[in-house]
């Protein structure tokens, strides 16, 4: 295993900024997202769709829709078989309704037709009987005794006696005397915070094109952060071997979480079945923002007590999270990430899921903790406040360091959260001078990071190039950075290798693209997979030559002896070794495949200045920057675009975004216009300074750099908007209606 | 459905009278076809203005301007001669949308989809510009605070089509300004809007002002007391305070998904006394 892990080397690839492959394709609108799929024969698909929060489907009448003119093929959840497993059951009835709707936009029917608007006039014509519920989309209404159950019997064992049947699951971390600590505090504040749910916001709706066989295979094009887990899903539910269903990735327009799971796929794989045709299903944007994706919306309570010089010396949360209609567990993960920040004595952490009539929620970067680390944050800086302390200052002289034991369990091995807060206390940003209503704010922000299951194959073309086939659809430039580590491996240039993201069908089992895991996980197995074919051409090297394997070794792209006594040869390059693989032994391929371990925790660090107009309470984002670990930044570029991605949708969660329900338990801005996403002119330039502490679990030292950057705007902003006009925001977003009721109530 | 390009004024009116189902008059588009898109209306008619000769002309008249119903918000900004007389109906209309829809938006339009929150609309108020209306009967001319009804609806009766908008002529020392709230910096609905136009004095108090508030009621409103508050001043602060509370006492909004009806309230007012400003600083800029 020690030639897995981190050795310093000088690059000379890794660390420049070269084109990305996609690049091209993408700027001149040839690239084919999951909408741009079409075969012969296609049939299109609409979705009908629950217009009440919660009701029983008392029936569900096709049959004038079916004698419509071009219609092919109708499902509903009666084509469908029930599950045993619970966690695949739910997956199927999120994508279907099964006897009750669940939430507005709930799935209950689909038409497959010869045209978009014959599918659309169908719709229109199945006869669905509902008999209302009582409904519940706020989370601690969900919590209260006798609040209408959404789903009954899905508590988990752990869940307390007493509470809702909402209740699903609870989880508790935590070490230390807490008692023992609050009495050692010089103060101890303890604030309730809400949280809306948010939507992951990608530009590109949801889209696939299913094509199934009267022989039983299948075809499915679809716009994924993830075949093999879509493929998984889908043969379950249609009862395939995953060998029989092929699943192609298409090029994805935003995931950022939420295209981890399926929503309508395996639809469109049921009117295909049924039509004998290919079916496109695309959503619109109110159906993605009705039926896939958001956030879990959160009700919370944090308690940190301080010492008048800044010692941290208890911290507790309290953590109620709702995903909607159907259990989950996101809430570990925000308990898990609270207090990471922090090397304490006495912490706990406590979290409950609970279900409300709300769509399934969905990953979306560094799920659970942006909300739980927004908290923290806030009273970390209230405490700073009090005390007048520096909140550097403060972070800094409790901050985690190798060797602290988490709040959630695991020892650090080496972080970068010190180096990354004297990065920015060494910054001009920290110290520039303010103007009126004008507050400058800052957050510690952590997440995990993960590895996982990866599988690369890396072929050596005769003409000296070379192609690496990997399995992960591509959301961040991935593509760019795992040609720049297979060509410094390699030793030839970065143009003369092209990378692909492979179907189901070309590679073994790959995780989704999530857990920032991609250019670490992948990296790696592209790292293994080109010395593999390393010491395969070394071995076609020592063939010609006639010496042994082992007195060959690779330096700069080419083939050499090992020193005096191997022999004398000029080195053999890649290309010239290729030239010749025929007579020496066939094509020359290099393979990797890892359940990869030693990803490494990631911190960043958030400086913001905002200014709030007193008079309507609108605020205004000044100046902007992200410090974060990333490692090693293998395409610098992209690990710039990943920090400043995060933090946009981190300060369109502190400001504006939000899932808005009426009292009848509808959405009522299910669209971009007033679910409000930052535009272009809502923003400064997100700086960023990029620090590279190796991780150690890495041959070049990467860690994923995706999800870290969303996690620290929340508090930043309201950290920050505290020190502007003297209030503190304890409910997300802090639209501007809010804040002006908040300065007014302040007077 | 049935699409029809008009190459008259007269023939549009006889297209719309004629239909006895639903009838939807086309210019840019832009609220029209985002409706039939989502499927919240579905007419049987679609009758297109814009081919009409004159409907994309703005032409000099009584030292005002005439402004076909197909002019763009994009050549209306521009016309040198609009920029310069009335700059807060031009950053008015100039607020909606995207560049692309700027491209095909026009007042008229704005103002027949008849939103409370219609940007070209507040300016057009405060202008006391009139719309030039075609009909089964001939044309009329009626004032724009006279062709909203309410959300959704205008006092355009059956076959009723709007050809032009009007602005009248400016004194040396006049000028106006239009403001809106919105969460965000572009692409939104007001929450709350206003529209000022100011005529100056020698001496530079104002003397005379018309004030119109945006998404506050269910159409746009004229804030007559709030212009009589800034009347005879220099736009000292007591004066805008008085026009402030004056805006916010005729403030009927709605709480809803972009603002409660305090926020609208109070921002209303705001947005007046910044546009009074803005107004006063350009009429007393010209020379």
């Amino acid at each position: 295993m020690a030639l897995d892990a981190y050795q310093k080397r000088e690059f000379k690839q890794v660390g420049t900024r070269p084109n990305r492959p996609d690049g091209v394709d993408k700027v001149t609108g040839r690239a084919m997202y999951g909408a741009d799929a079409t075969a012969p024969g296609m049939l299109h698909a609409k979705i009908l769709r629950s217009p009440h929060a919660h009701a029983r489907i008392v029936s569900i009448d096709t049959s004038a829709a079916e004698a419509l003119a071009g219609v092919k093929a109708i499902v509903t959840a009666a084509d469908f078989g029930v599950p045993e497993d619970d966690f695949l059951r739910d997956v199927q009835d999120h994508c279907m309704a099964r006897g009750k709707v669940l939430y507005d936009g709930h799935a209950v029917a689909a038409v497959a037709a010869t045209t978009i608007a014959a599918a659309k006039a169908a719709l229109k014509l199945i006869k669905v009987e509902y008999e209302t519920l009582p409904h519940v989309t706020d989370v601690d209404a969900a919590m209260k005794p006798g609040a209408p159950v959404v789903q009954a019997g899905r508590a988990y064992e752990n869940v307390p006696a007493g509470m809702s049947e909402n209740v699903t699951h609870h989880c508790e971390f935590g070490h230390g005397d807490l008692d023992a600590g609050f009495a050692k505090a010089d103060r101890v504040v303890e604030r309730h915070f809400k949280t809306a749910a948010t939507h992951q916001g990608y530009i590109e709706p949801n889209a696939c094109l299913a094509s199934v066989t009267s022989d039983g295979k299948a075809e499915l094009w679809v716009c994924t952060q993830g075949q093999y887990f879509y493929r998984t899903l889908c043969a379950a539910l249609l009862g395939m071997e995953a060998s029989q269903l092929r699943v192609t990735a298409s090029e994805i327009g935003g995931g950022f979480g939420g295209k981890t799971m399926i929503y309508m796929e395996p639809v469109a794989l049921a009117l295909s079945k049924k039509a004998g045709r290919p079916v496109k299903l695309v959503l619109t944007r109110d159906e993605v923002f009705r039926a896939t994706g958001p956030t879990v919306s959160s009700s919370m309570d944090v308690k940190i007590g301080m010492t008048k010089d800044g010692r941290i010396t208890a911290a507790q949360a309290r953590l109620c999270y709702s995903g909607g209609a159907f259990p989950n567990t996101t809430v570990d993960m925000g308990a898990q990430a609270a207090f990471a920040a922090y090397d304490l004595d006495a912490v706990q952490t406590l979290g409950w899921n609970v279900m409300t009539n709300r769509p399934k929620e969905s990953a979306y970067r560094a799920p659970g903790a942006p909300l739980s680390i927004y908290a923290v944050e806030s009273v970390v800086d209230e405490l700073c406040q009090h005390f007048g302390l520096d909140p550097l200052a403060v972070r800094l002289l409790n901050a985690a360091d190798k060797g602290t034991k988490s709040s959630y369990g695991p020892t650090f091995d080496q972080i970068g959260l010190k180096a990354t807060l004297e990065a920015a206390q060494a910054h001009p940003h920290y110290t520039a001078p303010l103007g009126p209503n004008q507050g400058r704010g800052l957050s510690c922000g952590f997440w995990f990071n993960f590895g996982g299951n990866t599988c690369v194959s890396l072929n050596v073309n005769t003409d000296g190039t070379v192609g690496v086939t990997e399995g992960n659809p591509d959301i961040g430039g991935s593509r760019a950075s795992i040609s720049l580590m297979a060509a410094e491996e390699l030793g030839i240039p970065y143009e003369k290798i092209r990378t692909i993201v492979a179907d189901t069908s070309s590679l073994g089992y790959n995780d989704v693209t999530d857990g920032s895991r991609v250019t670490f996980a992948v990296g790696l197995a592209t790292i293994k997979a080109a010395r593999d074919a390393i010491r395969k051409m070394c071995s076609r090297a020592a063939k010609i030559w006639g010496i042994d394997e082992e007195a060959v070794e690779w330096v700069d792209g080419a083939a050499v002896p090992a020193g005096p006594n191997a022999g004398k040869f000029p080195p053999m390059t890649l290309a010239e070794i290729a030239a010749v693989s025929a007579e020496t032994g066939g094509p020359i391929a290099g393979h990797y495949e890892v359940n990869a371990d030693g990803a490494g925790v990631s911190f960043g660090v958030h400086l913001c200045d905002i200014e709030v107009d007193p008079e309507t309470g609108a605020t205004k984002v000044l100046r902007y920057t992200v410090f974060q670990d990333a490692g090693k930044a293998v395409h610098p570029s992209y690990v710039e675009g990943q920090m400043q991605g995060g933090a946009v949708q981190g300060i369109g969660w502190a400001l504006n975004e939000e899932y808005i329900y009426g009292t009848d338990g509808r959405l009522q801005n299910a669209g971009f216009l007033d679910y409000r996403i930052p535009v272009a002119s809502d923003l400064p330039m997100i700086d960023t300074v990029i620090l590279e502490i190796p991780n150690p679990g890495h041959p070049y030292g990467v860690r994923g750099v995706g999800e870290t950057g969303i996690v620290p705007p929340l508090a930043a902003i309201a950290n920050a908007v505290s020190r502007a006009v003297g209030v503190r925001m304890t409910e997300l977003p802090m639209s501007p209606p809010k804040l002006l009721k908040a300065l007014e109530a302040k007077g | 459905m049935q699409y029809v390009a008009a190459k008259t004024a007269d023939e549009a009116v006889a297209l719309l009278v004629g239909q006895s189902g639903m009838a939807r008059v086309l210019a840019g588009g832009t609220d029209l076809l985002v409706q039939l898109k989502s499927g919240m209306v579905e007419p049987d008619l679609v009758v297109d203005i814009k081919r009409i000769p004159g409907m994309k002309d703005i032409t000099a008249e009584a030292g005002g301007f005439r402004i076909g119903a197909a002019v763009s918000g994009a050549e209306l900004g521009e016309h040198a001669g609009v920029c310069a007389m009335w700059p807060g109906v031009v950053e008015g209309f100039n607020l909606i949308g995207s560049t692309q829809v700027q491209g095909r938006a026009t007042m008229a339009g704005n103002l027949c989809n008849a939103s409370p929150a219609g940007d070209a609309v507040p300016s057009l108020v405060a202008a006391d510009a009139t719309a030039r209306v075609h009909g089964p009967n001939g044309a009329r001319d009626v004032a724009i605070l006279g062709i909203p009804a309410g959300p959704g609806r205008t006092t355009l009766a059956k076959g009723e089509i709007i050809t032009s908008i009007f602005l009248p002529a400016r004194p040396a020392r006049a000028s106006d300004a239009y403001l809106r709230f919105i969460p965000r910096t572009e692409m939104d609905i007001a929450v709350a809007s206003a529209g000022v136009s100011l005529v100056l004095a020698a001496d530079g108090t104002v003397e005379s002002a018309r004030v119109a508030l945006g998404a506050v009621a269910p159409t746009v409103l004229l804030a007559e007391e709030a212009a009589k508050a800034i009347t005879g001043t220099r736009l000292e602060e007591d004066a805008l305070a008085r026009m402030a509370a004056a805006c916010a006492a005729i403030c009927k909004p709605i709480d809803d998904k972009r603002g409660t009806v305090e926020f609208r309230t109070k921002t209303a007012g705001v947005l007046a006394k910044r546009a009074a400003r803005i107004a006063y600083d350009r009429a007393g800029a010209k020379k």
